[in-house]
């Protein structure tokens, strides 16, 4: 019931989002496709800009985790799971969450499929995706869609949010479910 | 850091890889990465049109000054350098809108938008801002209400309740944002005292 609701909500929301947009832009008397194309015509330098950010950073993301050195990374922190008695296989999603969106999401999906989705494990997993970003990425994009290559404390910040959702997503779900 | 630590990520991958006996990997990894990359520029050059589009209706017709004084309050305690009426701030909002309504595709156009707004009113074009930052960390700790993604892929396997984790979701989603404003916070504050004037 609940998630059919939810599923309404996101269906919805784009259309309505537009609908609303052009419908008021009308009664106000503003020429919709003039401005439109005038805004949209910003769209492709800004994306073009950040090929070169995005690959230098993909790259290096690649190497790390492909070569076997995320794995290395990840066997010295299961000790730190173990003690506070985390399920060790969300350890990977907590460690590539800030790095790489797309195997996180595949990560996620491998547990809920293999524990099932109501399982502890699965439901820690589903609620540290949802509380926390790819900070890199993000990183990444924004910055390098400027040129800005001095970040101060941005990325510390970053971090510590990821950490804090982590820690709070198990924290909670233990509490809750377990 | 940022320098640092793309170098680490090159070299101890190439180490690793070379350790592991992989070594003959490493272009293909280099070169499957790079095209991936470029191909997430090209499949954001599509929605960043677009949502470039429709945003400035928002502004033209004047809808984003409902939505700026609705926030406002809000506004202007994190992003005390920025005025209530640039450019910059109308983007940020609309991006923080799209963030909490779940609107993943659509929050990155108004992001990037917002950051080449900020661009303008920054005085070290290759250093962050302070602004920018505290944007940065808004972003970084998801302020999404909905994360529609996990849903989906909880139904999608067989949970007996896709929901259930909306609830936790919130409240940690909610700890990582204030952690991530206070840090920020912190810093900012910090900096300012030791560094003396910055803007």
């Amino acid at each position: 019931m609940m998630s059919h609701l939810i599923n309404i909500v996101s269906v919805w929301t784009i259309p309505a989002i537009i609908f609303i947009t052009l419908f008021y832009a009308n009664i106000k008397g503003v020429k919709v496709f003039d401005v439109f194309v005038d805004g949209a015509k910003e769209g492709f330098d800004t994306a073009i800009k950040l090929i070169p950010f995005l690959v230098a950073m993909l790259v290096g993301i690649s190497l790390f985790r492909r070569s076997g050195a995320m794995d290395i990374f990840i066997n010295m922190l299961a000790p730190v799971f173990d003690y506070f008695g985390v399920p060790t296989d969300i350890l990977p999603i907590a460690i590539m969450r800030p790095i790489s969106g797309s195997s996180v999401l595949a990560i996620t999906a491998e547990i809920l499929n293999n524990n099932g989705p109501d399982s502890l494990m699965g439901r820690i997993a589903s609620t540290m995706i949802g509380s926390t970003e790819t900070t890199f990425y993000v990183l990444t994009l924004y910055f390098g869609s400027v040129g800005i290559n001095k970040i101060r404390h941005a990325l510390t910040v970053g971090l510590l949010a990821d950490l804090a959702g982590i820690i709070t997503a198990i924290y909670v779900c233990m509490k809750i479910f377990g | 850091m940022i320098n640092r630590l793309w170098f680490a990520l090159m070299i101890l991958g190439i180490c690793v890889a070379g350790i592991n006996g992989k070594i003959d990997l490493v272009p293909e990894i280099i070169f499957s990465a790079a095209e991936q990359a470029v191909s997430i520029a090209i499949g954001l050059v599509s929605i960043m049109t677009f949502w470039l589009g429709i945003m400035k209706i928002i502004e033209e017709s004047g809808l984003i000054n409902i939505l700026i004084s609705i926030l406002r309050p809000v506004a202007s305690f994190l992003f005390p350098g920025i005025p209530g009426n640039h450019p910059a701030m109308s983007a940020i909002l609309m991006n923080m809108s799209a963030n909490i309504l779940g609107m993943g595709n659509a929050a990155t156009p108004f992001g990037l938008k917002a950051m080449e707004k900020m661009q303008e009113l920054n005085n070290k074009k290759d250093t962050a801002s302070y602004d920018m930052c505290t944007f940065l960390a808004l972003n970084t700790s998801s302020i999404t209400l909905v994360p529609a993604t996990v849903i989906a892929l909880r139904s999608a396997t067989g949970s007996s309740n896709p929901t259930e984790i909306i609830g936790p979701t919130i409240v940690a989603t909610f700890v990582s944002t204030v952690v991530a404003i206070s840090f920020d916070r912190f810093f900012r504050l910090y900096k300012s005292w030791k560094g003396g004037a910055s803007q």
